[in-house]
């Protein structure tokens, strides 16, 4: 799949809650093919302390309007300064870079996709593409309060949502993985959020002897293979999540639960 | 086009820009973005006589204008280099540039001399910023006995171009790379990564796994001007400069100290292309200061 290099123009940037911003991105020529959990390395020019580019994930891609869509949420200066994008404005991106999920098998049906704080971000395409493709997936979200969920009505038109948040201000009280749903059977598990949570799904997974699949959101630099920064256990040795992932089968990873 | 072309030991580049070890793979993960055979050479990632895992995760912190790593030499050693990679290679136009890693002196030794072999890779960049395992870890490069044996060592059984990479981690920049001019080095690099750390205040825990690793990238330009300045006079071999080259200008102000070729690093982590612009940038510089030839700004510093 070939990466490229290029620059997209901000078609429209979206305030919202809990600082969280939805920026997309256009151009003339169509975007090329991308594939859920696939990401995007995009440079921000102008804030001094922002030397190396940002790493998002691909939220959705708008193939009638040509868009590409980044869920994104205020936690720096890179970010603060995207924040601030006005629609015409250019933006300079690497794209698109790493795996994708991989679609489930002919007996795999009944599919979760468990998504944490602005981690959902990835699994809002892989929903749209599995709901084209047929599937009925559900949507397990997690959050600290009702204030952290993002994007709602967006899972709703793909599947069932079933939401769990700390306090308790909306779904179930507790984690995801306290969530009710999970006494249900499911073939196949993504998920994609905080560390913690995605080491919680797959202890799960693997103990209910489920695929699973999970996103992983290591720090980069290059994003194309080169510098070796971003790498994650494997049963295969180090493994750069650039570009032998983002996206890992539980099965390959040696994480330390 | 003004002429680019530069000499390091017996190796002809047809420019001076270089892309630097561990920036850049071994070229294929650029080619979605750049021809890579319009490169002078290309400085493949760091070999080891055997594979190495690396340092754990996390391995890498920005910093202001630059960033710290911690890769630890990542790489799957040299028998897998000379049997998978470098086959790949020969395909292309530009000079492949061996680092050559290792934890004792018989690594390095064993490693440069399986390169020697391989007809297509006209010079080896020995890493001699590494720890010296039988020397309580102490880098061979910060000393220059220990940097002028491994040196001495390596030039007995490497017959192409030896180019030596530099700490700058060292008091005297300028009495190790006499030392390593004196026993055969072809020509000497500078400045691998400065030692650094980084902080996470909040949470009071170091921001690498290692605590502390290499700075690179714009912070470090004007350690790195004003050793190769130092180091280029002081010694006949050429000095291939680098440290936070990000564009022409960079460049040219490397040349201008007295470098002779000099090598992209941390920039193509932002820029996949930037080498090109550099090349492309040099040359107009050249023709816009009525320069036949890149040899008429090196060293060409004006003092008085």
């Amino acid at each position: 799949m070939k990466k490229i290099i290029g620059d997209l123009v901000v078609s429209e940037n979206i305030p919202l809650k809990n600082n969280h911003f939805l920026l997309k991105l256009t151009q003339a020529e169509p975007l090329p093919h991308i594939l859920p959990g696939q990401f995007v390395q995009l440079k921000i020019d102008d804030t001094p302390s922002v030397f190396l580019r940002r790493t998002f994930s691909i939220n959705y891609v708008d193939r009638k309007k040509n868009e590409i869509w980044l869920l994104i949420q205020v936690v720096g200066d890179g970010t603060r300064s995207l924040s601030n994008c006005k629609i015409g404005d250019s933006l300079n991106l690497i794209y698109p870079l790493g795996n994708s999920f991989s679609m489930p098998t002919s007996s795999q049906s009944r599919l979760l996709l468990v998504g944490g704080g602005v981690g959902v971000a990835p699994l809002l395409f892989l929903g749209a593409i599995l709901a084209e493709k047929g599937f009925s997936p559900s949507f397990l979200l997690g959050a600290r309060n009702i204030d952290g969920l993002i994007e709602l009505e967006k899972f709703q038109q793909f599947g069932d949502v079933y939401i769990a948040t700390e306090d308790g201000s909306a779904g179930e009280i507790g984690f995801v993985t306290d969530h009710s749903i999970l006494k249900n059977s499911f073939d196949k598990i993504y998920t994609c959020g905080p560390t913690p949570m995605m080491q919680a799904i797959s202890q799960f997974a693997e103990n209910q002897f489920i695929d699973c699949e999970v996103s992983l959101e290591n720090k980069m630099a290059c994003g194309i293979g080169a510098c070796l920064c971003c790498v994650t256990q494997t049963h295969q040795g180090n493994q750069c999540v650039c570009t032998d992932g983002p996206v890992f089968n539980t099965k390959e990873l040696a994480w330390q639960i | 086009m003004a002429n680019l072309t530069t000499k390091i030991g017996d190796l002809t580049l047809k420019n001076p820009v270089i892309t630097a070890s561990g920036t850049f793979g071994y070229g294929e993960e650029y080619l979605d973005f750049l021809d890579i055979n319009q490169l002078g050479g290309i400085c493949v990632k760091g070999t080891t006589l055997h594979r190495r895992e690396g340092n754990p995760y996390p391995r890498m912190a920005e910093t202001p204008s630059g960033m710290l790593n911690a890769v630890g030499l990542q790489n799957k050693g040299v028998d897998y280099f000379i049997n998978t990679i470098y086959p790949r290679l020969t395909v292309f136009e530009t000079a492949f540039i061996v680092n050559v890693s290792g934890s004792t002196l018989e690594d390095y030794i064993e490693t440069a001399e399986k390169i020697n072999s391989l007809s297509f890779i006209p010079a080896i960049e020995l890493n001699i910023s590494c720890p010296n395992v039988k020397q309580g870890g102490m880098a061979f490069g910060v000393d220059k006995d220990m940097a002028a044996e491994v040196v001495k060592e390596v030039r007995k059984v490497y017959h192409k171009t030896l180019i030596v990479k530099l700490s700058p981690n060292v008091t005297d920049i300028v009495s190790i790379a006499e030392a390593v001019e004196h026993v055969g080095a072809d020509a000497v690099s500078l400045i691998n990564t400065l030692l650094g750390m980084a902080i996470d205040a909040e949470t009071q825990k170091p921001l690498l796994s290692t605590i502390t690793g290499g700075l690179s990238g714009p912070c470090v330009k004007p350690i790195a001007l004003r050793m190769v300045w130092q180091v280029a006079h002081a010694v006949k071999i050429p000095v291939v400069g680098m440290g936070g080259i990000s564009n022409a200008r960079d460049a040219i102000e490397f040349f201008l100290a007295g470098a002779t070729a000099i090598e992209v690093g941390t920039a193509n982590f932002i820029d996949p292309a930037v080498s090109l612009q550099v090349i492309q940038g040099v040359n107009d510089y050249l023709q816009r200061h009525h320069c036949e030839s890149i040899n008429d700004i090196i060293g060409a510093l004006k003092t008085v």
